[in-house]
């Protein structure tokens, strides 16, 4: 049974080799076929592997061996638990209906082998990272999701931007792994082990550990969270990783890869508990990630970059979420946001799909008639955003909000700034939900409904975005008993409530009113077209740009850090390299310019030669008898 | 031992160094290759009577055997340099020595 967890990585491996190395094939309905095969594979094991795990309780694990150095001793250990549970249905299932849509999506492709190949890669890389049982196991994962996500943003990297973007995101990905690998080193230096369990084991009963460094790696993890997670200052790659095809923002930029940073620090949570400076940072920086980015979102046009940044805008919510620890609350909005993140992006990617490309929602509008599918399941998946009750949002943003009010490392201010942002999301969400479908059609290509691939995916989502939500209800609700949190509850640490000036049912009232007055003023503003919203655009038109502008943080970074680093490659290549290359040439120049002038000797003529060697003979006679001839 | 005419033992030494400064100047300015390699041949042979003769003088032994490995090694010498000699010749058509100088550094 435990050699089963292999197969879950190796499954997508395979269906990646046979895409990407042994057929490559041109027909998008072979290599997608192939690859969703695998994907669905994937699924079905997690599926029954979760079976099992509901019946008898008991985490699986299995490990072969990888290295051992003296006493450091490491496998490829992995570990399906509760946690990993979660996340490994979240990566399977949406990741199988991402598949299925993307031949849908992708049927005008030259080399669709090589994207399928990639995606299958990136499940096996993803799967790898949830299931890893010690950090460095983890960080192969960390590293080839980090891999992958730079090889399909850059998928058509015959567009320079797009081969930018891709490398953008590699780059500030590095930024928060060189963090992750301090963490490690950290970790590996206190605990002299990187598995999760005996690291847990540790803190909990050892006595010899100092906290100030185990504050430190947790600082180190969160850094590492944040690169990948995209979370303030390193979340300006996500925006620009929309370069990538749309299926591939739904499933890594929004569905998966981008929460491997709450996994870890809900896998590391006995670091973060011993840690309450860190976790009060973490909560902070996601509070104002999270209002930051939804502020940002409230202007942009690009269909993409509107989901974009209200992913990352979503993220910094669930660290807010981590931060206070209610870990079990943060897990919970990583689920029902990939249900409705990926809604909304795939409903995006048929809508462009059947746009012929254009993303620009200002050039949308009446969709409703055209995209009847789409525009159904979208409804459902704006609703479950904006946190309107029943719908999924509602429940795992009402639970965030809530710990961020009443946990005991929680505060008003937090909840404020939270609440804030969800507000602004209501908002932008409507905008973007009335410009796109309502009013007149404002565009030129013609618009058409897509094939069955591209609805039924959204189809079996829309159901998930709509419902996922009742397996985690709230106590205060007394309904349905919080399925989600009693299936963590082994893995995760649970906080406790502490009195707040609101209680549970407030909280949501609060929660619900706050949604309503951003959908309603959106419905004010965009009820009747761009216009208002364009007269609200002109008097306050230095706030418009700034906001459209993106707060100007990329040009920040351009000045502050890519400049004077290019400068300094300047100066390196200009002058350092030339002193290098002057104390390194001189003994070869040295040797040249010798053998040269020796060479000179070496004249040819035989008895040239011959006089030389008898001279020199006689020299040496001369030495030998210089004592006795005198 | 037979006993050598005293003149003899004498000179030899002298008749030794002539042929072998004859070998010597020889070998350095003659421009024939076979010429060359003869007065190398000279200037062994010179060398083996000067060991004979004090051989003789001295009643030891090794000297002689000296000259019996000189003449083996010169024989094998003879051979190589005058295999190389007739390939140059079948080079150049000519076993001048200063007509060989690819070696020039």
């Amino acid at each position: 049974m435990q050699v089963v967890l292999f197969g879950l990585i190796l499954i997508p491996l395979l269906g990646a080799i046979l895409n990407g190395l042994v057929l490559r094939s041109k027909h998008t309905r072979v290599a997608g076929g192939i690859a969703t095969a695998c994907s669905a594979a994937c699924f079905l094991l997690a599926l029954s592997l979760s079976l099992n795990y509901f019946e008898t309780g008991t985490p699986l694990s299995a490990a072969l061996p990888w290295m051992s150095a003296g006493p450091f001793v490491l496998n490829w250990g992995l570990r399906f638990d509760a946690l990993t549970l979660v996340m490994t249905l979240v990566i399977t299932g949406i990741g199988t209906l991402i598949h299925l849509f993307s031949i849908g999506y992708m049927d005008e492709e030259k080399s669709p082998y090589r994207y399928f190949a990639y995606l299958n890669l990136f499940l096996s890389a993803m799967l790898l990272l949830v299931l890893g049982d010690s950090l460095p196991v983890l960080f192969v994962g960390w590293e080839g999701v980090g891999l992958c996500s730079y090889l399909l943003i850059g998928y058509w990297y015959e567009d320079i931007d797009k081969a930018n973007a891709g490398m953008k995101a590699f780059v500030m990905n590095r930024i928060g792994d060189a963090a992750f690998l301090l963490g490690v080193f950290i970790c590996y230096q206190q605990f002299k082990s990187v598995t999760f369990t005996e690291m847990a084991h540790l803190t909990a009963t050892s006595n010899s550990l100092s906290v100030w460094w185990l504050e430190m790696a947790a600082l180190c993890l969160f850094v590492g969270a944040t690169g990948k997670s995209a979370q303030i200052p390193l979340f300006t790659w996500l925006p620009d990783a929309m370069a990538g095809p749309t299926p591939v923002s739904a499933l890594i930029h929004a569905a998966t890869m981008v929460t491997a940073g709450i996994y870890l620090v809900a896998r590391t949570a006995f670091l973060f508990q011993v840690s309450p400076d860190v976790s009060q940072w973490m909560a902070y920086t996601g509070a104002f990630t999270a209002l930051f980015a939804a502020t940002i979102a409230l202007v942009q046009k690009d269909i993409k970059k509107i989901l974009a940044y209200s992913t990352v805008s979503q993220l910094g919510l669930m660290f807010v979420a981590l931060g206070v620890g209610a870990y079990s609350a943060a897990l919970f909005h990583v689920m029902t946001h990939a249900f409705f993140k990926a809604l909304l992006f795939l409903a995006a990617g048929a809508i462009i799909h059947g746009l012929h490309g254009e993303q620009d929602i200002f050039k949308m509008g009446g969709l409703r008639k055209h995209f009847p599918l789409t525009f159904l399941f979208s409804s459902i998946a704006v609703a479950a955003i904006c946190g309107l009750p029943p719908f999924s949002g509602f429940f795992s943003k009402d639970a965030i909000l809530f710990a961020a009010l009443a946990s005991p490392t929680g505060d008003v201010l937090l909840w404020g700034v939270a609440s804030l942002a969800s507000l602004l999301t209501a908002f932008y969400m409507t905008r973007f939900y009335l410009l796109i479908f309502f009013g007149d059609y404002r565009g030129e290509a013609h618009p058409h409904e897509g094939s069955a691939l591209l609805w039924i995916p959204l189809a079996v989502l829309a159901v998930g975005s709509a419902f996922a939500g009742l397996v985690g209800m709230p106590h205060g609700l007394h309904m349905l008993p919080d399925y989600f949190g009693q299936l963590l509850s082994p893995v995760l640490p649970a906080w406790q409530e502490t009195h707040a000036f609101l209680g549970e049912i407030g909280a949501m009232s609060v929660a619900v009113a706050v949604a309503a007055l951003g959908i309603g003023t959106a419905f004010v503003i965009y009820r009747k077209g761009t216009g208002t919203g364009e007269k609200l655009a002109r008097a306050f038109s230095p706030l418009y740009k700034l906001l459209l502008g993106k707060w100007y943080i990329d040009e920040l970074y351009e000045l502050t850090i890519v400049l004077p680093f290019k400068a300094l490659c300047r100066f390196s290549s200009r002058i350092i390299d030339r002193a290098i290359d002057v104390t390194v040439l001189f003994p070869a120049r040295l040797a040249r310019v010798g053998g040269t002038a020796l060479s000179l000797v070496q004249v040819g003529a035989v008895q040239v030669h011959l006089w030389i060697m008898v001279l020199g003979g006689l020299v040496l006679l001369w030495w030998a008898l210089r004592g006795l001839v005198v | 031992m037979i006993p050598i005419p005293s003149t003899l033992a004498q000179w030899s030494h002298y008749i030794a160094a002539c042929l072998f400064a004859l070998g010597l100047f020889g070998f350095l300015i003659r421009k024939n290759g076979i010429v060359v390699l003869m007065c190398i041949e000279l200037m062994l042979n010179a060398l083996n009577l000067f060991l004979v003769e004090v051989s003789m003088r001295s009643s030891h032994p090794e000297g002689i055997i000296f000259v019996i490995f000189i003449i083996t090694v010169a024989a094998a010498e003879a051979a190589v340099g005058l295999g190389i000699i007739l390939n140059l010749y079948r080079l150049k058509g000519s076993v001048h020595v200063d007509l060989f100088k690819s070696l020039k550094g």
